[in-house]
């Protein structure tokens, strides 16, 4: 299992290396002079030309990647160039926001999709079922911001319960004003996952409740309930650590939308303003993290299905005869 | 000896994409206590149906039709709700299948996956009690490291082992009939005796009964008391091993024995096979079902179904060659 | 049990066999089973025939007596009426044409990067499952990188750098799709070439090029019918939320997901603008969703009896 581990931890700083190759191309090939990112238009010439010899901005492209690597790994990511400053506090104060948006989606996806899909696989064929998966369908053919605007009509125009925007309303600070107004936004970033995660949870019950070693359980007298619970459960959901893996990049993207429509202030709508005024160091950066977070997030993944299948755990004496 | 279990006009259905299968259609036969008897056919012929059925193992769409009695030890089961079910396997009756690597969980540990069966049905011991008792088994099955393997899981061990880890699920609650399903199909031929020769030494051991389900007709010497032999949904022949194999009466089972490769054959005969597949059990014929494929048919074989005959007490075969007047139009059967 | 056994003289006369076994095979046509599956669940074939209601609707938008670009404040957010089944939008223009004409464009993008995405998927996928070793290995970590990438991130980054358009958008919205087709028909080159009737065509001294088209190309049709079902889907909901984030089809044109970028800022006072333009969205997508899962249970190799 260390071999899997090694190797999966040698994929991650790879990517994140490519990662960060891609974000500096941004900068470097961005419209404009790279140079904007380090000088204010105050400085003289000579300060101006100091700082660039100083930061390596005029030497070959390999050559300022890996000056601005060096800078990037000592948390300098440049300034903005619409307000001028740091870029990488801008983003650490934002990011909360976003983290806490991201992970009570998850929470929420799957507090909801795994006993629909465990009871829709059990079930299958009911009347249940064939309601959950329609609706399973329907969320999955939803656009995300739309179903949001929706339920901003209904909650925050119609019904007036709850906030259409933001994460506060001004002078409040309270977590439950910050939860109240989390509602719509989690939600709302919930909807196309949980639609996934039913349906592949539903699929692989069906599959698990049809091989072999059902049989033989049912054999032993064991009760369908006992069945569910103590063998199919676990084989169904192990895959699932991987399938969150996988839809993490969903989730970046779904959370920059959904930001967008509830003006949630996270990341992504300062990412948003800054594709909007071409403000490229911060648009390298929002690349920059959110792949790391992918990476990072699909590491751990795979590291958390290799300790919890015993296949992978404990490798295997196996072969058939 | 009584009987242990007896099946009268056993006939199961299955409702499929092309119409209505008749996958066992109309068998009786019985089994002794402690005896062995071995279920023959090739694939398809409906055996493994026949041991579910004896488990209650049948699922929508299959059903057992109307008229199926199944009578272990003078209850009818086939009339069982799904408690009594659940009470029966396991305790009464046990099953052990063919591919063992897929019959276990793969994420549960051996020792729980064995104790789970003792958990069904025994009454209140301690945990101690129980984990002495699936390591007496598991020594009695014939695995060294008893105590080492309750904490491993089923992709460590080899084959061999794991399928003596299913007896061992199979007999901890000492059942009086065990079903085994092609239990040795999978494995060498070494292991295979093997394994063949613990589950005799385990059935003197426990007083058990053994249905012994497989379409290979060379395991069967050794092990079975008696052969029922069934082809296409139906039972052709049924007898002690020594007469089935001496004295075969149905050209069905003719042909089987034809086909097993033999040592004290010659290296350069061709191994005979039958020729030919089983037929449409969605219309199966009128008559015999073997007909199409039988070297011997007449016109007879193809209009009606043949009466079964007794050839001794514990002989009996359907097949139209037994009549009297075949001998006359054509060829003398053994 | 039945007695009604009659013995004539012939009866244990050897019979005779035929020789010829009957074997009716219909030959079921694709459309057939397609309509069968349509049959088997009511709501799918609901959903489709909607889709192509509104696909004719669509396509008859021209026939509309107003202009989706004429501006007129006097008009401005009035709601359904005999003269405006849809009402008008904050510029005074007609909402049911603008819907319509929205429906043009997001279909339009939907099925071109469609296509683009299976020309691409498919070539790269065939090609990389026929040749297979470290072609195939180079390849398939390729398609790995952007199966895995945040799509819609690299999309809005992307149409930033790129003139914005319509052939930008849909040429950005097929760079990020193509990778799940190339793998799927990747799977199914890589069977069908183990397959018999392939080896024996190649043993024949058939060029590598005949074999591909003739052979494995019809052979994997089916899935790539459906995965080019599932990819319109998938382009129009993209791309109604990169123009609904003002990235896609830039205003004035319409599209479905541009016309909810404006009906954002009335959503408190004239909701009703944000519903209909979603509506339409999650119908087509739906549709398109449903329709992939019958042609993928009507495409399936099926047992005749």
């Amino acid at each position: 299992m260390w071999k899997y581990c090694l190797k999966k931890t040698a994929q991650v700083v790879i990517v994140m290396i490519l990662i960060s190759f891609f974000s500096f191309a941004i900068v470097y090939f961005a419209p404009g002079d790279i140079s904007d990112m380090y000088v204010n238009p105050e400085m003289t010439e000579e300060q101006k030309a100091n700082v660039i010899a100083q930061l390596g901005l005029d030497k070959s492209m390999t050559e300022q990647y890996f000056a601005w690597a060096e800078r990037a790994v000592h948390g300098d990511l440049g300034v903005s160039l619409s307000n001028k400053s740091a870029v990488w506090p801008q983003f650490m104060q934002r990011l909360p926001a976003t983290i806490i948006l991201m992970g009570s989606s998850m929470i929420l996806s799957l507090l909801l999709a795994i006993p629909l899909g465990l009871w829709s696989g059990y079930k299958k064929n009911s009347w249940l079922d064939n309601l959950i998966s329609s609706l399973a369908y329907m969320g999955m053919s939803i656009p995300s911001f739309w179903f949001g605007m929706l339920l901003i009509i209904v909650f925050a125009a119609v019904l007036k319960v709850l906030p259409s925007s933001g994460m506060h309303t001004v002078g409040n600070v309270s977590a439950f004003d910050t939860f109240q107004h989390m509602i719509l936004p989690c939600i709302t970033l919930s909807i196309g996952h949980v639609a996934v995660y039913i349906r592949y949870i539903r699929a692989n019950t069906i599959g698990q409740l049809s091989e072999e070693y059902v049989l033989t359980a049912e054999a032993k007298g064991d009760s369908q309930t006992k069945i569910l619970f103590r063998h199919v459960l676990k084989n169904t959901l192990l895959p699932i650590i991987t399938l969150m893996g996988m839809n993490l990049a969903s989730l970046v993207c779904g959370s920059f939308i959904v930001e967008s429509v509830f003006g949630w202030p996270g990341i992504g709508t300062f990412a948003m303003s800054a594709i909007g005024s071409r403000d490229y160091p911060v648009i390298m950066a929002y690349v920059m993290l959110s792949g790391f977070l992918l990476v990072v997030g699909n590491f751990i993944a795979d590291l958390l299905y290799a300790f919890v299948d015993p296949r992978i755990k404990r490798g295997g004496a196996s072969g058939g005869k | 000896m009584n009987n242990l279990l007896e099946m009268k006009h056993v006939a199961v259905n299955f409702a499929a994409y092309g119409g209505t299968v008749q996958a066992v259609r109309d068998i009786s036969f019985s089994i002794e206590e402690g005896q062995t008897v071995a279920l023959v056919g090739e694939s398809g012929c409906g055996k493994s149906i026949t041991a579910k059925t004896i488990m209650g193992l049948v699922k929508k769409p299959g059903k057992v039709m109307e008229g199926s009695q199944i009578i272990f030890e003078g209850t009818d089961i086939a009339r069982y709700s799904s408690k009594e079910w659940r009470k029966f396997r396991g305790k009464e009756c046990s099953m052990i299948f063919q591919d063992a690597l897929v019959s276990l969980n793969p994420t549960m540990k051996i020792g729980k996956q064995i104790m789970e069966s003792l958990d069904n049905h025994a009454v209140t011991t301690s945990k101690e009690e129980k984990k002495k008792k699936v390591i007496d088994m598991l020594k009695l099955t014939g695995i060294a490291d008893a105590e080492k393997c309750l904490e491993k899981y089923p992709h460590e061990l080899s084959g061999g082992m794991r399928q003596r880890i299913m007896i061992a699920i199979a007999l901890i609650s000492h059942p009086k009939l065990l079903i085994a399903d092609e239990p040795t199909t999978s494995l060498d031929v070494t292991i295979q005796a093997q394994i063949l020769a613990e589950m005799k030494a385990l059935q003197k051991k426990l007083n058990m009964a053994i249905l012994l389900i497989t379409h290979d007709l060379g395991i069967v010497a050794d092990v079975a008391d008696k052969i029922v032999v069934m082809y296409a949904g139906k039972i052709v022949e049924e007898g002690t091993v020594r007469e089935i194999f001496y004295h075969p009466v149905h050209p069905y089972t003719k042909a089987l024995l034809n086909s097993v490769p033999r040592l004290d054959r010659d290296g350069k005969e061709m191994l005979c096979t039958i020729e030919g597949n089983i037929p449409d059990m969605t219309n199966p014929p009128k008559g015999c079902a073997f007909c199409e494929r039988c070297p011997h048919a007449m016109n007879i074989c193809a209009q009606y179904m043949p009466e079964e005959k007794t050839v001794s007490s514990s002989h009996r075969a359907s097949c139209w060659m037994m009549d009297e007047r075949a001998a006359k139009g054509g060829v003398a059967h053994a | 049990m039945e007695n009604n056994i009659v013995i004539t003289n012939d009866s244990f006369a050897k019979l005779e066999k035929k020789k010829t076994v009957e074997v009716s095979v219909e030959r079921q046509s694709v459309w057939k089973d397609i309509w069968k599956e349509l049959r088997k669940n009511k709501v799918a074939m609901v959903s489709v025939v909607l889709l192509a209601i509104l696909i004719i609707a669509v396509l008859l938008a021209p026939l509309s007596p107003y202009d989706p670009y004429k501006l007129d404040a006097s008009q401005k957010l009035q709601g359904i009426s005999s003269s405006h089944w849809f009402g008008t939008d904050e510029y005074g223009r007609d909402y049911f044409t603008r819907t319509l004409y929205g429906g043009r464009v997001s279909l339009l993008v939907g099925f071109m990067s469609m296509i683009m995405t299976v020309i691409i998927g498919t070539s790269l996928g065939v090609f990389s499952g026929y040749v297979g070793g470290k072609v195939d290995m180079f390849l398939m970590s390729f398609t790995d990188i952007f199966l895995a990438l945040p799509s819609m991130l690299l999309m809005v980054i992307l149409n930033t750098f790129l003139k914005p358009g319509l052939p930008t958008l849909i040429v950005v919205l097929s760079l990020f799709s193509w990778a799940s087709v190339a793998r799927i028909t990747r799977a199914e080159t890589m069977s069908l070439k183990e397959r018999d009737f392939v080896v024996a065509t190649q043993n024949l001294g058939a060029s590598n090029f005949r074999v591909i088209v003739k052979h494995i190309i019809p052979n994997i049709l089916g899935p790539v019918i459906v995965a080019a079902s599932l990819s319109v889907a998938n382009a129009i909901l993209m791309e109604s939320s990169l123009s609904f984030l003002g990235l896609g089809v830039q205003i004035p044109r319409a599209s479905w997901g541009s016309m909810l970028q404006g009906a954002q800022a009335h959503i408190l006072d004239y909701p009703l603008l944000a519903v209909y333009p979603g509506v339409m969205i999650l119908i087509t997508v739906l549709s398109f969703n449903l329709l992939g899962d019958i042609l993928r249970n009507a495409l399936e190799p099926k047992i005749v009896e």
